[in-house]
């Protein structure tokens, strides 16, 4: 190897991160961890997504101290007034809310959808997918079968029923989102399942007698979820514009909270004459959906297990 | 004593009419701490009786006996402590987001050992890699390193039967001796059985006692390391094989 | 030899741009090619696959090829335009790889790849693409050429295949043939087959051929010459029917390696590298 001279004590953390010989598992992890770090920055456009999201995030947390009015307050003398007018930077909704504030707030709604969506769907597609592809046969059958039910459906019109029978709502919005967004992770899943099981290294923990159960969860999902993850970034903008159009029809959240998609909804009617008001949150969701698009294929490149090894 | 024993071991893969015959009535004994080689091309059935002993095909008939036991459908836990196998590859045996310390704890663990970090660090040292190698994940060990991982995961159960399937076939030949030559002293040292398989009668007469020559799933011949060498075969084909061991010869293709 | 070589390499390089700064590949070989089986031997990372690549100007961006002279009997190949490479690929020099399944297009008939290689080249018509390509199929021993022409690769076995890509290779009556590991992947009976045509061929037309192996066994019995590379470098250029009287420790190294039916041993040598090595010169190879 190249790098023994790594280990040189001079070099610090920074060496200590790079060591070709890490000395105890969490150091293992940490140089792991580190390396693919390295490749990632290299990445521009990815760390401009990742810098987009961290600011969402601060956004979101800090809202009510970065907020310049109260994003509920109407002040109907005030309605309709263009961006820059004097203390609304991005103008006034029809009912005269500072539309900035609720941008500001909102960043919370759409976190916590996306937040949500990303923690059920791919889980639940993680599941189905890799017992699916690991047990094979009739279990396979079934389980793929019903997966390819719920594909069947457009996506809008399977989530606009499920939340016309739950109520309407964020979080029967969430719900109906996850339930139509598994489908694609457990074929995902089941596809990267049915190469690995194949593969020596599946052999030969079979050959020390692992069962079924081990072999899913400590051999093939940490193979899986890497891809999972990526796609996961990858569909967020879906999600995010899906959420979108839930809160549009009117099936998401509900006035008057400050939901991109709602609020996109809201300014529909005055677009000729007043632009900005479905053109701001537009731009935000526009904005966050391409940065989770940066991200992921930032990650794409940093987890593919092809050549990560 | 023999140690393992084949009787009328046929292996099959698909029915009916796509039935392809991998293994026909293949019949050898193994005896306790000997090296027994299998020899053949691809696609002779070789791999595939190794396959057929560690349980990983489906449909087989016959006989196939370790120690004393004749072995049914199922392999128990005690089997695999038993009979161990190192495969081909070493790219792709080993799981690619496992380190070397994972891979090695997680087979001591399910076999119920106790005193798993002072046996991880013997197995490292018994494989010649010393205890630097231990967190490292596979994509920073060479293809020989690799390998050498590979024998200890294998060694780790202590098992007294090996079985070496092709095992320095993706080797450059430099780091192939280094690897036989291991596997010659583990042997030594642990008293272990082995049954090998390779295309290479070089690599077997180095290693084994004797051999059964493969040819379309049959075994054509048996020969012992002394016939080999003296080049003394029946069959055609064991004879080509073994002319061919030397380099190329402008006057060996109108023979084969 | 007197006569003019087919292709002359002075201080070859091959760079590719890393994190960790630039890797060499190959480092500055310079060697010539006659009317001969030149082997070339090295294990894996000697930069032998790239040597071959690296003629034929087949390294990708940003990998970079560099040499002092690279040249096909007077043509100096780094100054040709792509497009003109391209007519230098396959007409003059062809290559045979490790695997033909990857080399033949799996959605087009044998016989099409091969006429269509034919006529991009020759510019000859449909008549007289066919009537070459099944001779050159006949050529390389197969015995039902018109079943073939028909066939998909996937019909084809692993040496029918290697045959054929030699069949493909050899349409255009190249002067040079480079052949990467041609028949690793065969077993040992069709290995047999498919040197014994690269040989005929050899003498037959008069070509130049460059054997690009790891097994020193079949080298040392099938080139007339052979090139030990090591780390990017040449280290020692010998007969290949004298490879056994070898000189440098690498190359004795190897040799005392590879287990032997004749000479029952213990233990294999292993070989132990010298850094040294690293920093020789490059041995030249040129005759």
């Amino acid at each position: 190897m190249m790098s023994d001279s790594l280990n040189d004590p001079r070099l610090g953390f920074r060496g200590w991160l790079l060591t070709d010989t890490p000395t105890s598992r969490f150091h293992a992890r940490c140089v792991a961890f580190y390396s693919g770090w390295l490749k990632f920055r290299s990445n521009t456009m990815a760390m401009v997504g990742l810098m987009i999201l961290i600011l969402l995030v601060l956004i979101a947390a800090f809202a009510p101290w970065i907020a310049p009015h109260d994003p509920l307050a109407q002040d109907l003398a005030g309605r309709l007034k263009p961006p820059l007018s004097e203390g609304h930077l991005l103008g006034t909704d029809s009912l005269g809310r500072d539309i900035l504030s609720r941008l500001i707030y909102g960043s919370r709604i759409t976190l916590y959808i996306v937040t949500l969506v990303a923690l059920i769907a791919p889980i639940v597609g993680l599941l189905v997918g890799t017992v699916a592809g690991y047990a094979g046969g009739i279990v396979d059958a079934v389980l793929m079968r019903l997966t390819d039910i719920f594909l069947a459906f457009p996506r809008l019109v399977l989530a606009l029923a499920f939340v016309a029978a739950l109520g309407a709502g964020i979080e029967n919005a969430v719900l109906a989102i996850s339930i139509t967004a598994w489908p694609p992770y457990a074929r995902l899943a089941r596809a990267e399942t049915l190469t690995i099981r194949n593969s020596d290294y599946i052999a030969a923990i079979r050959l020390q007698g692992a069962g079924p159960m081990r072999i899913i969860t400590k051999h093939i999902w940490p193979l899986c979820i890497s891809s999972l993850i990526v796609r996961v970034t990858l569909d967020m903008a879906g999600v995010i514009l899906t959420a979108a159009g839930l809160g549009f029809l009117g099936l998401g959240a509900q006035p008057p909270s400050p939901e991109w998609g709602a609020m996109v909804a809201e300014g529909r009617r005055f677009i000729l004459d007043h632009w900005w008001v479905a053109t701001m949150p537009g731009l935000a969701i526009f904005i966050v959906s391409l940065a989770f698009n940066l991200l992921g294929d930032g990650l794409r490149d940093v987890l593919d297990p092809k050549d990560a090894g | 004593m023999s140690r393992l024993a084949f009787r009328d071991l046929c292996v099959w893969f698909g029915e009916g009419e796509d039935r392809v015959d991998a293994v026909k009535n293949a019949t050898f004994e193994v005896p306790s701490g000997a090296s027994f080689g299998l020899v053949g091309e691809s696609g002779s059935g070789k791999s595939t009786i190794l396959r057929a002993l560690m349980g990983l095909v489906p449909n087989w008939s016959g006989e196939m006996v370790v120690g004393e036991r004749k072995l049914g459908e199922k392999r128990d836990r005690a089997f695999y402590k038993e009979v161990q196998m190192v495969f081909q590859d070493p790219y792709a045996s080993l799981h690619p987001r496992h380190s070397v310390d994972q891979v090695l704890s997680e087979v001591l663990k399910l076999h119920g050992f106790s005193d798993i970090d002072r046996r991880v660090n013997a197995l490292l040292a018994d494989v010649g890699l010393g205890p630097s190698y231990r967190f490292r994940y596979p994509h920073q060990l060479s293809g020989g390193q690799r390998q050498r991982v590979a024998i200890a995961r294998a060694l780790a159960p202590e098992p007294s039967v090996l079985l070496l399937d092709e095992p320095t076939s993706a080797l450059d030949v430099s780091v192939q001796a280094e690897v036989l030559n291991l596997l010659t002293d583990l042997r030594e040292e642990h008293g272990l059985t082995y049954l090998m398989v390779s295309h290479d009668l070089a690599v077997i007469a180095h290693m084994c006692e004797a051999t059964a020559v493969m040819q379309n799933g049959e075994i054509v011949e048996m020969l012992s390391v002394e016939e080999m060498r003296a080049m003394r075969a029946e069959h055609p084909y064991t004879r080509h094989l073994l002319e061919s061991a030397s380099g190329y010869n402008p006057n060996a293709e109108q023979r084969a | 030899m007197s006569e003019k070589p087919l292709l002359d390499i002075e201080d070859l390089t091959v760079t590719f741009p890393t994190r960790q700064g630039d890797f060499q590949a190959v480092r500055g070989i310079s060697f010539t090619l006659g009317r001969e089986r030149l082997g070339i031997v090295g294990e894996s990372g000697s930069g032998k696959s790239m040597t071959g690549r690296a003629i034929l100007r087949l390294i990708r961006p940003p990998g970079r090829v560099e040499a002092g002279k690279l040249e096909l009997e007077g043509t100096d190949l780094l100054k040709l335009s792509e497009r003109e490479m391209q007519k230098i690929r396959g007409q003059r020099i062809s290559m045979v790889m490790q695997d033909p399944k990857f080399s033949l297009n799996p959605v087009m008939r044998i016989g099409d790849q091969i006429m269509e290689i034919y006529r991009f080249h020759t510019g000859a018509g449909k008549r007289a693409a066919y009537e070459k390509a099944i001779e050159m199929l006949e050529a390389v021993s197969i015995r039902d050429p018109e079943r073939v022409m028909r066939a998909y690769p996937h019909e084809m076995s692993g040496g029918m295949g290697q045959r054929i890509m030699i069949a493909m290779m050899m349409v255009t009556e190249p002067d040079i043939l480079i052949a990467d590991e041609p028949t690793s992947a065969l077993d040992v009976s069709v290995q047999t087959q498919v040197l014994s045509i690269m040989d005929r061929l050899v003498r037959e037309r008069g070509m130049g051929l460059i054997f690009i192996s790891h097994d020193l066994n079949l080298v040392a019995s099938f080139c007339d010459r052979v090139l030990i590379m090591y780390a990017g470098k040449i280290v020692e250029v010998c007969d290949a029917d004298r490879l056994h009287e070898a000189r440098h420790p690498y190359t004795r190294g190897l040799l005392g390696s590879l287990p032997r039916l004749d000479e029952p041993r213990h233990h294999l040598e292993v070989l132990k590298r010298d850094p040294a090595w690293l920093d020789a010169p490059s041995v030249s190879g040129r005759q």
